[in-house]
């Protein structure tokens, strides 16, 4: 995996609700057409999707409640991610729901920074770092963590805590 | 893919000949003069050997070499197998298991120890030489009678011999043997070439030459049957006399006999009918002699050993080592194989969606053909899971071998039903819970010798093991002739326990059952085979993570028998497909006993109390929507499935019962590991992912429930 100042990061940009999000590459299997959702009663709300990708059964992850976004309804450019990354060092596939995929691009290691100690709205162990790609800030998500998250902790917690850590400091690119 | 690690291959490969060498032995242990069975465990042992030095398990060649020379004693008939040799042969193979699997573990002592006493009971053991020849003789020597006299004698042999295609692959050379026949006596040898095809199908890595040797030799036919000790079981091989009454056949065939000297001559000569009969192939009779003039001093002087027996032998010693054929495939494999058939029959269902509107009968006629083809390769990949059960009930002969030793009972294994077919995984799980049972009913059922004897049994236990299919399901049964349970005794501990009531009317049903609690033993003293109470409830526990139960039938005097019924996979169900809101679930049809409609009245009543009347059982149930907080308006005509787990009902409520479904089972990942009530999920013919229910985690809950409306009155 890339470390900032070291690498640079190969990465497939995508929106959630007019942030660009970007996932690392290397994790990302394929993407696809939004499919049939199966719910499941009784599980998190941010994992409450089951999807059929090429016979498995894979659960999806809608990360809006985990940064405390609002849920728009799906359009026709809502697509599925399908990443597999390590959860608690168990290789794991998961869907990841995105309101629109871009591109694949590079993010430049001087473009990548970390984390700033303040000024977001989001709890900042979500997230790996964030870059700047021409006008766009790029969030990279720290999604093996929001998972194990979303596994140890009881439902209600996360979304509360989101929202309570409040400013917005990071300029949001005109909406798409 | 990977190349596999030739260290590894040599493990499994060396496991799995280690085994055969186990029941080899076991057998030998039946039948201690049969030459195949002593030809077997020594050929195994020598490839240990071998194949052990190549890779480097120098323990395990050294080692195995003197096992090795004692066997080698044993076959050529200058020491009888004992009982007391094969117990220490089990014991060294054993000490070569360790070697082999756990290097660092082995304890070199122990293993001298071994050899030591092998060394002592070849000694005991070691008989005269008459009798050696007649132990040696068995079934492979010709005439036993003459074979002494034959022996010294000098006869002419025709040998004739074709080695495996993959020879020259698994590393024979031909040449070698060649030699090694030439050795035995002056032999002529003759290259057929019949087989090779034209240069544009000749694969140059094929053996495709066969040979006919004509060795004059005092060897007797033996020695030339070891030239091709190692490759006996698959290639073709036919040795005949060449004597007076040989050689008159021979010059009665219609094939002119041609100059024997050339060793490469082109054979497209024509196969004599009179041979040609004996022979499974069609050998070129290009070396037939008229007559052994050549440097044979004399005719030999046993006429009897006719030429038709030899390839009846060469052929029935091919059939006794062909016992398997088989491949070795990760099961993670066959895994992804069902993933992919799964997602294939799916495709092809929204390939018949699309297809219906159209009305090209062309179309139509491939989509039912590939509707076909999925279907059966979605049986044969369920096949493919699918193992005899006879791999697993082959390790417990060994168990009851030993335990027999142990326990100083004469008991024996009985098994039947080998050929019964189960998922490989739950004949991998069963492994534990038979050992517990096996040994149970070794070591309480079956009585000691004397106490049988008095009660007149015959002297030697029995213990029975069976698997048989009926219908979904497998019946794997335990049974033993010994003196059965003691009912009173278990009712003693039962109620000592707190399990039973003092003085309660149990049945035997209910009583026998608790033999399986967790601490239960009602054995006076543990020995350090069982008694302490902790097998029976590991075979209760494994029985049902396997969803299967237990029956335990008993006749005091007579014997007892516990029967496991298995579902025959583990990958997949039937269930049974039904609609809650938008939603549809699997519930496997295993658990359900009955559908019955939800009715009005019921349903009001139901507002506070949720219970239904069913033949005047008061049963609970549970309305699937609230659990599952669907938001669409219910059905107006709501159905109740009344579903059983652990003997308790529980009505699940939905809102239209579908149907039956074929359900293969995927597990949910662990971010759904706090959900309770799914068990997996399964993908429907649409593509759609449906969750099953987990009906003993749902029938809890009911009863819960009821528990607390009968608290709160």
């Amino acid at each position: 995996m890339a470390e900032p100042g070291h690498d640079a990061l190969e990465v497939i940009t995508m929106d959630l609700q007019g942030q660009t999000f970007a996932l690392e590459a290397v994790h990302v299997r394929e993407i696809l057409d939004l499919v049939p959702i199966t719910e499941v009663p009784g599980a998190q709300p941010f994992v409450a999707g089951l999807i059929n990708v090429r016979g498995k059964v894979v659960p999806l992850a809608d990360l809006r409640l985990k940064f405390g976004m609002e849920q728009t309804a799906d359009t026709i450019d809502t697509r599925i991610v399908v990443i597999e990354i390590d959860v608690d060092r168990v290789p794991t596939v998961v869907g990841i729901r995105a309101d629109k995929v871009h591109e694949v691009t590079t993010l430049d290691a001087t473009a990548l920074s970390e984390v700033p100690r303040v000024g977001t709205r989001w709890r900042q162990d979500y997230i790996r770092f964030i870059g700047k790609h021409g006008d766009d800030f790029i969030v990279v998500p720290d999604i093996a963590r929001i998972l194990v998250s979303g596994a140890a902790e009881p439902a209600n917690e996360a979304p509360k805590h989101d929202r309570s850590s409040a400013t917005l400091a990071l300029a949001r690119p005109g909406e798409h | 893919m990977t190349s596999p690690d030739p260290i590894e291959t040599f493990r499994q490969e060396a496991q799995e000949l280690l085994e055969q060498l186990e029941h080899t032995l076991l057998d030998l242990g039946h039948r201690p003069t049969d030459a195949d069975l002593i030809d077997a465990a020594f050929r195994a042992l020598h490839t240990i050997k071998g194949s052990g030095a190549m890779f480097g398990f120098e323990r395990v060649a050294g080692f195995t070499h003197h096992v090795e020379t004692a066997f080698d004693l044993i076959r050529k008939g200058r020491v009888r197998a004992t009982a007391e040799l094969i117990a220490l042969t089990l014991a060294a193979k054993d000490q070569m298991r360790r070697l082999i699997e756990t290097p660092a573990e082995a304890d070199e002592a122990a293993g001298d120890a071994i050899l030591g006493r092998l060394q002592a009971a070849i000694d005991a053991a070691t008989v005269g030489v008459p009798a050696a020849a007649a132990v040696a003789a068995g079934p492979a020597a010709p005439a036993p009678a003459s074979a002494t006299a034959a022996a010294r004698a000098v006869r002419t042999w025709r040998v004739r011999f074709r080695l495996p295609k993959n020879a020259m692959a698994t590393g024979s050379n031909p040449l070698l043997l060649i030699d090694e026949l030439r050795e035995l006596g002056e032999a002529t040898v003759i290259a057929d070439t019949t087989k090779i095809p034209p240069l544009e199908d000749l694969d140059p890595t094929d053996c495709l030459v066969g040979w006919e040797a004509t060795v004059t030799t005092a060897h007797p036919r033996d020695a030339i049957e070891q030239v091709f000790l190692f490759l006996l079981d698959d290639m073709e091989l036919i040795i005949e006399a060449v004597d007076a009454q040989g050689a008159e056949e021979g010059a009665a065939a219609p094939t002119p006999a041609s100059p024997s000297s050339s060793s490469s001559s082109n054979s497209a000569g024509q196969g004599s009918p009179a041979t040609a009969a004996i022979a499974p192939v069609n050998w070129a009779e290009v070396g037939t002699k008229a007559a052994p003039k050549s440097s044979a001093p004399g005719p030999s002087p046993s006429p009897a050993a006719a030429a038709a027996e030899p390839a009846a032998q060469a052929q029935k010693g091919a059939a006794t080592a062909k016992a398997s054929g088989s491949v070795r495939v990760p099961a993670e494999r066959l895994d992804e194989l069902m993933d992919q058939v799964g997602e294939l029959v799916i495709a092809h269902s929204r390939l018949k969606q699309i297809t219906a509107q159209t009305h090209d009968p062309q179309v139509k006629s491939v989509v039912e053909e590939i509707e076909r083809l999925a279907r059966e390769l979605q049986d044969t990949t369920m096949g493919v899971r699918m193992m005899p059960i006879g791999s697993l009930f082959g390790r417990f002969r060994r168990l009851v071998y030993d335990l027999s030793r142990d326990l100083g009972k004469d008991i024996e294994l009985i098994t039947s039903g080998e050929e019964t077919e189960l998922d490989k995984t739950v004949i991998e799980r069963l492994a534990d819970p038979l050992v517990h049972l096996i040994r149970n009913a070794a070591d309480h059922g079956i009585e000691p010798r004397e106490r049988r004897i008095d009660a007149g049994k015959p002297a030697a236990g029995r213990v029975m093991l069976t698997a048989r299919h009926a219908g979904a399901a497998v019946l794997i049964s335990v049974a033993d002739d010994g003196r059965g349970l003691d009912r009173e005794r278990i009712q003693a501990r039962a109620e000592e326990n707190g399990l039973v009531a003092p003085g309660a009317k149990v049945t035997d049903e209910e009583l026998f059952k608790l033999i399986f609690a967790a601490g239960f033993s009602t054995a006076r003293e543990v020995t350090n085979l069982s008694g302490r109470g902790v097998g029976m409830d590991v075979v209760k526990r494994t029985i049902e993570e396997l969803r299967g139960s237990i029956e335990v039938r008993s006749t005091a005097g007579r014997g007892s028998e516990v029967t496991l019924r298995l579902p025959l996979t583990l990958a997949i169900i039937d269930g049974l497909l039904v609609r809650v809101g938008n939603g549809r679930y699997v519930i496997p049809l295993g658990a359900v006993e009955e559908c019955v409609e939800l009715t009005p009245e019921d349903d009001l009543r139901s507002t506070g109390r949720c219970f239904l009347n069913i033949r005047g059982d008061l049963v609970p149930f549970i309305r699937l929507r609230e659990q599952f907080a669907t938001r669409t308006p219910p059905d107006p005509y709501q159905k109740v499935i009344i579903v059983s787990a652990e003997g308790m009902h529980v009505g699940l409520v939905v809102d239209q019962v579908i149907g039956d479904h074929q359900t293969v089972i995927k597990s949910l990942s662990r971010l759904h590991a706090e959900v309770e009530m799914f068990s997996g999920a399964t993908i429907l013919g649409d593509g759609s992912v449906a969750l099953i229910l987990d009906v003993p985690q749902l029938v809890a809950h009911g009863q819960a429930q009821e528990e607390r409306l009968k608290a709160a009155g």
